[in-house]
């Protein structure tokens, strides 16, 4: 498992969820904290493809060997992509949380939310606290 | 509270949570790579949070006989036995196991949720027995060795002689007075050990360097689950009896133990539900509390599941209608609102190619 990292074009929520936002659409996954919490990742149960995501709600579920967890969406949209290759390889999201273990791709149906998000200092802020 | 290898644990990078009030180590590196290395090399449980009670006196067999299901006059000196601790209706207050030290001498070591109530128990109904009931849980730190290669990687690394499956042995640990007890949770075989706590940082370190990989609680449930191991509190409560839980072969009604009468009424008239392994077929992680259905209707709930490392799909045990809970029946399991197709299957639900029975 990779080192501890929050890149600095990415924009967080505080349930652990980061968002790569390319104008109207917006990448979704999990953070290194949240995948180094939730232990190696053993099932990931996406949704389907036309599904509505609304911001600070689940959309998705991650488990680990221990646990279950849901994955908050950090912004409002619509599915356009799931990552079909965590089906057989769920450790992605262990190993690349950020490239590799992306979870799904949305389009945004409300852009603006992205002000609501934290940077990745402030997430950083977050963590320590 | 922490055990005497907190620092140990600490040091390996291990994740913690709280458990019966003590600080354990839930994980090191992690959950499938500690689960494999005990079921394909060793790996080591500080399980030190575990009670122990000494049973001594002339009385003891007469008492222990009166406490716990099982037959206690079969143990024989150095010898070791499953039991449960039954309240008058039958419901388990704990599971355990008994080692006889020696003639009028037993150890019982009792699940740490559970180890001041049945001290409680067992000082209560002590009484009018000739036995003294001691608290020895502060006297033992406990490590559990587990897997295909634990026995010969202890040998020689504590250069000791360790006692055959089910069996308990008097040995020197660190110089110190401790106990070897071919006995474990993990389906594999192994030993686990009864040592001074001022050793136990020590010990832990050789069997470290000798290659023994360290293992936490999550990888103890998921190895305990594989093997269809009632885990008291999740599959076993005071509500449920023996016979239910599928415990019946370690319950003796005819020695007259606490709790026999009900134990032999369910035994005779059967129980409307009864605990059985089950596999998932497909995708999805059973979690405890999952509605077990039959078509529609809600025929049982999950009470231990988890995703299994070694067969690579989801696995639990579940309390559900007894006509059901046979082998190859087919249920439905409401996983978080989704209905995962899962079939009943034998214990166990893992057997591990290279365990030796004795």
């Amino acid at each position: 498992m990779a080192d501890a990292s929050y890149p600095e074009d990415l924009r967080y929520h505080d349930q652990h969820d980061w968002a790569r936002i390319e104008g109207e659409q917006a990448t979704f996954g999990i953070t290194w904290y949240a995948q180094d919490n939730l232990g190696e990742v053993v099932f990931y149960d996406p949704p389907e493809v036309g599904a509505a995501v609304s911001k600070d709600a689940s959309y998705a579920e991650v488990e680990s060997v221990k646990a279950v967890s849901d994955v908050i969406a950090p912004l409002s949209g619509e599915i356009v992509e799931v990552n079909e290759a965590l089906t057989d390889a769920p450790e992605r999201i262990n190993e690349d949380p950020y490239g590799d273990g992306w979870l799904v791709k949305v389009r945004l149906s409300a852009p603006e939310e992205a002000g609501a998000l934290l940077g990745a200092a402030e997430y950083r802020k977050l963590l320590d606290s | 509270m922490r055990t005497l290898l907190y620092d140990q644990h600490v040091a390996l990078g291990a994740k913690l949570t709280s458990f019966a009030g003590w600080e354990m180590p839930v994980q090191y590196e992690g959950v499938r790579e500690e689960h494999m290395a005990v079921r394909t090399h060793a790996g080591m449980f500080d399980v030190s949070h575990m009670g122990e009670v000494e049973v001594e006196g002339p009385g003891a067999l007469a008492f222990l006989q009166r406490v716990l299901s099982n037959d206690v006059a079969a143990i024989g000196l150095g010898g070791a036995q499953y039991s449960c601790l039954c309240a008058e209706d039958g419901g388990v207050l704990d599971d355990l196991f008994a080692y006889r030290l020696g003639g009028d001498r037993y150890l019982l070591v009792t699940n740490s949720a559970n180890h001041a109530s049945d001290l409680a128990w067992l000082g209560r109904w002590s009484r009018g027995f000739d036995v003294a009931v001691r608290d020895v849980a502060d006297r033992y730190a406990m490590l559990a060795v587990q897997g295909p290669h634990a026995r010969v990687i202890v040998v020689r690394t504590l250069a000791i002689e360790l006692p055959a499956r089910m069996r308990v042995t008097a040995v020197q640990i660190g110089n110190r007075p401790a106990l070897a007890c071919g006995t474990g949770y993990t389906g594999e075989d192994g030993v686990e050990l009864l040592i001074d706590p001022e050793v136990a940082p020590a010990i832990w370190a050789e069997l470290l360097d000798a290659g023994v990989v360290p293992c936490g609680l999550a990888a103890r449930d998921t190895l305990r689950l594989e093997a269809c191991f009632h885990l008291h509190g999740s599959d076993l409560s005071p509500e449920r009896n023996p016979i239910e839980a599928g415990l019946g072969w370690c319950c003796k009604e005819a020695t007259g133990f606490l709790g026999a009468e009900a134990v032999a009424r369910a035994r005779a008239e059967g129980t409307s539900e009864r605990l059985a392994p089950f596999k998932i077929e497909g995708a999805g992680i059973p979690r405890q509390g999952n509605p077990v259905l039959a078509g529609d209707e809600r025929v049982g709930a999950v009470t231990s599941g988890s995703f299994s490392p070694s067969l690579g799909i989801g696995i639990g045990m579940a309390y559900l209608r007894s006509d059901l809970a046979e082998p190859d029946v087919e249920v439905e399991i409401d996983v978080r609102g989704k209905r995962r197709a899962a079939r009943i299957a034998s214990k166990p639900l893992y057997a591990s190619p290279t365990r030796k029975e004795n």
